[in-house]
């Protein structure tokens, strides 16, 4: 038998049918669902009169629209009418079906790509599936997970498959020890430079090397949630014995028998040696750097020691016109350092960068410190009810609160603003969420992404500064 | 989902890289719990002059008169023509729903972002995917001429110029099948039950806890 990658074993095991032309059926394990892409997957089921095929391998939970201010009201806390029909539709759609939902108010309440992990029911092996392109997040644990459009929520609701063509195997090689002060998120976003947005179209990528093997699990799912912005819909990291001490005991994971028996079966969730890959990207873990993005897309990726580009330099036309609408945008100058962009607003959340080793890293970096008059608002803001509990029982909260931040409920705030955080026009901030997109923290907000020991620097500065200056 | 087989129609130029689904529909639109009535607010915050909230009177609100959808002479465009990774980011289905509402049904570039290329099958809008060079070609003919058309032919795979000349594309022959026939894909699968229910049987005994 030939060789095999992660991702092919995986496939493979999930594979009901197959045509010659290569279109699978692939079968799903796990879908989480949550307020903003499922609402028109289950009108479609009911207009269909279809019924769920698996109700027990759903999961559902309200992040976009949730308040992170007071929730004593519950539902009613939230103040946008439409938002809260959104997620009041959540409820009584997984209520009509039998769906698990965490809901508003439930301890267990929080950002998808938080609580799947969290809570088991996302397992190594699994085929794992949300309306959300965040849901590569879930590859950290050897699981293969992507997102998908509202069409195909609701066509693995009805038939717990999807219909697939195989992706392409791309190997992201990061060999090496990182820096004192280099984090997951520096590695993602250094890949994301290298390999650009697009490079991982139509791959799913394997992440690979020593730097991931030293990684913790957190550190993974921070590397895997960003793989979309290297164009790659899937993010996978080999199981290894941190995978499997990460899954044991959580709500979902197998018990007695059946754990030994996943565990066996989780052991293999490896390329195999001589596995080959269609295309292979390779970095030298010890030359990563501390980043920040500067512009409008995740690309736009440089050094904390780096200057800003100049358009006047690139060659290839779309590009230099690509530079000089996010200069516009961002309200930059050609040539300037990075550490003279301002940090008017600080973001530590998201899916990408709100767990339980995030807030510590950021309150490493806070602890007896305040930060700089010139941020007009620092938010913190757990990835979960349960990592929030976790993070007060270790004083995190006062950390954050001392130094100036304001300590807010889980959800999905600051990352996209769907609910009322919102970044306002003109102002820059240090956000330690995935996407720089023009809009995306707001109209007309101008975001630099950062790791969370980044946020926590540039919040005491005032501006943009090397974390390592602080450790 | 609506037949889609041969279309002849004006072609706008979305003329910048990497368009993503933040900027074809932004987020404050995605709490609508339907799916149609986004067309009025693709590519929102590049259209107005002012920040669009969902109960906005859109046909009140202040234009970006310089904003390509805006121009007189692309009013009517069924095809857009746009540059490389177009749909990145967010896997928003929003974001083909407010192309299709706007009135698009075919979207040329030289490459897509993966959900929203999967997603435009779903809806009823052809994704073309065609070199660079030759993408690069129909931007400078569109920008030319006012009133610049092609005709798409799915059946035949051929966006044909103006001047009868005939560029061929590639598609999926099941996706081009059921963008031909209108299909529902949950129907298409729904006919090989059997097959899934004995995949549930054989899978139940090697990995048990995932059916616990």
């Amino acid at each position: 038998m030939s060789a095999k990658t992660l991702y092919d074993k995986l496939w493979d095991a999930h594979i009901v049918r197959q045509e010659d032309d290569g279109t699978a059926l692939i079968y799903i394990d796990r879908q989480l669902l949550h307020e903003v892409t499922s609402p028109q997957a289950f009108e479609g089921l009911r207009m269909a009169h279809r019924t769920p095929w698996r109700i027990d391998t759903n999961l559902a939970t309200p992040d976009h629209n949730v308040p992170t201010t007071d929730l004593s009201n519950g539902i009613a806390s939230i103040t946008d009418p439409v938002s809260r029909i959104q997620v009041e539709t959540l409820g009584m759609n997984t209520r009509e079906f039998g769906i698990t939902e965490y809901a508003m108010g439930d301890i267990r309440q929080g950002i998808v790509h938080v609580v799947g992990p969290e809570s088991g029911a996302t397992l190594p092996g699994m085929t794992v599936v949300c309306g959300d392109s965040h849901t590569a997040t879930h590859g950290a644990l050897g699981a293969l997970a992507h997102g998908i459009g509202t069409s195909e929520v609701e066509h693995v609701l009805a038939t717990q498959c999807l219909i697939q063509k195989k992706m392409k195997n791309m190997l992201v090689k990061v060999d090496g020890k990182l820096s004192a002060g280099v984090t997951p998120k520096d590695v993602v976003l250094a890949i994301i430079g290298k390999i650009g947005t697009a490079g991982g179209n139509g791959h799913a990528i394997e992440f690979g090397g020593q730097v991931f093997r030293d990684m913790s699990i957190e550190g993974r799912m921070t590397v895997c949630n960003m793989a979309i912005e290297g164009g790659a819909r899937v993010g996978l990291i080999a199981v290894d014995e941190k995978t499997v001490e990460y899954v044991k005991g959580r709500t979902f994971a197998p018990k007695g028998e059946q754990w030994d028996m996943a565990v066996t079966a989780w052991m293999d969730l490896t390329s195999d040696a001589d596995a080959v890959f269609d295309t292979l990207v390779e970095l030298d873990g010890s030359m990563i750097e501390p980043q920040v993005t500067w512009g409008t897309s995740p690309e736009m990726v440089l050094d904390v020691n780096g200057r800003v580009p100049n358009p006047a330099n690139e060659m290839d036309a779309v590009k230099a016109d690509g530079i000089r609408r996010a200069l516009a945008y961002m309200g930059l100058e050609a040539d300037m350092a990075i550490k003279d962009i301002p940090a008017e607003y600080v973001f530590i959340g998201s899916c990408t960068n709100s767990r339980i080793e995030d807030l510590r890293a950021a309150a490493t970096v806070l602890k007896g410190r305040k930060i700089s008059d010139k941020v007009e608002l620092a938010l913190a803001v757990p990835g979960s009810g349960l990592v929030k509990q976790q993070a007060e029982a270790e004083g995190l909260d006062k950390i954050f609160i001392e130094a100036g931040f304001e300590w807010r409920n889980p959800g999905c705030s600051m990352c996209l603003a769907m609910n009322a955080d919102k970044l306002p026009t003109g102002k820059h901030c240090a956000s330690t969420s995935n996407r720089n997109f023009e809009g995306r923290q707001g109209a007309g907000g101008r975001t630099h992404l950062v790791s969370p020991e980044m946020a926590a620097a540039a919040a005491i500065a005032g501006h943009f500064v090397d974390v390592r200056d602080y450790i | 989902m609506e037949k889609f087989i041969k279309k002849t129609s004006i072609v706008a130029p979305m003329d910048r890289a990497n368009v993503d689904t933040d900027a074809i529909i932004p987020k404050q639109f995605l709490k609508s719990i339907k799916r149609s009535g986004f067309g009025p607010n693709l590519f929102d915050e590049w259209r107005y002059e002012d920040v669009g909230q969902p109960d906005s009177d859109n046909s009140a609100r202040p234009l970006r008169k310089e904003f390509v959808l805006n121009q007189p002479r692309y009013q009517s465009a069924h095809i857009l023509l746009a540059r490389e990774n177009f749909g990145c980011g967010s896997s928003r289905e929003h974001a083909p729903w407010a192309l299709k509402d706007y009135g698009f049904d075919v979207v040329i570039a030289p490459s897509f972002a993966d959900i929203f290329f999967n997603n435009c099958f779903k809806n009823g809008i052809v994704p073309i995917v065609l070199e660079e060079a030759v993408v690069d070609g129909l931007f400078k003919d569109v920008f030319a001429t006012e009133g610049y058309q092609l005709t798409v032919d799915l059946a035949a795979q051929q966006i044909i110029r103006p001047n009868g000349e005939a560029i061929l594309f590639e598609v999926d022959t099941f996706r081009k099948h059921c963008l031909m026939n209108g299909l529902d894909d949950i129907g298409l699968t729904l006919a090989y039950q059997d097959d899934i229910k004995a995949y549930e049987v054989k899978t139940k005994k090697t990995t048990p806890w995932l059916f616990n």
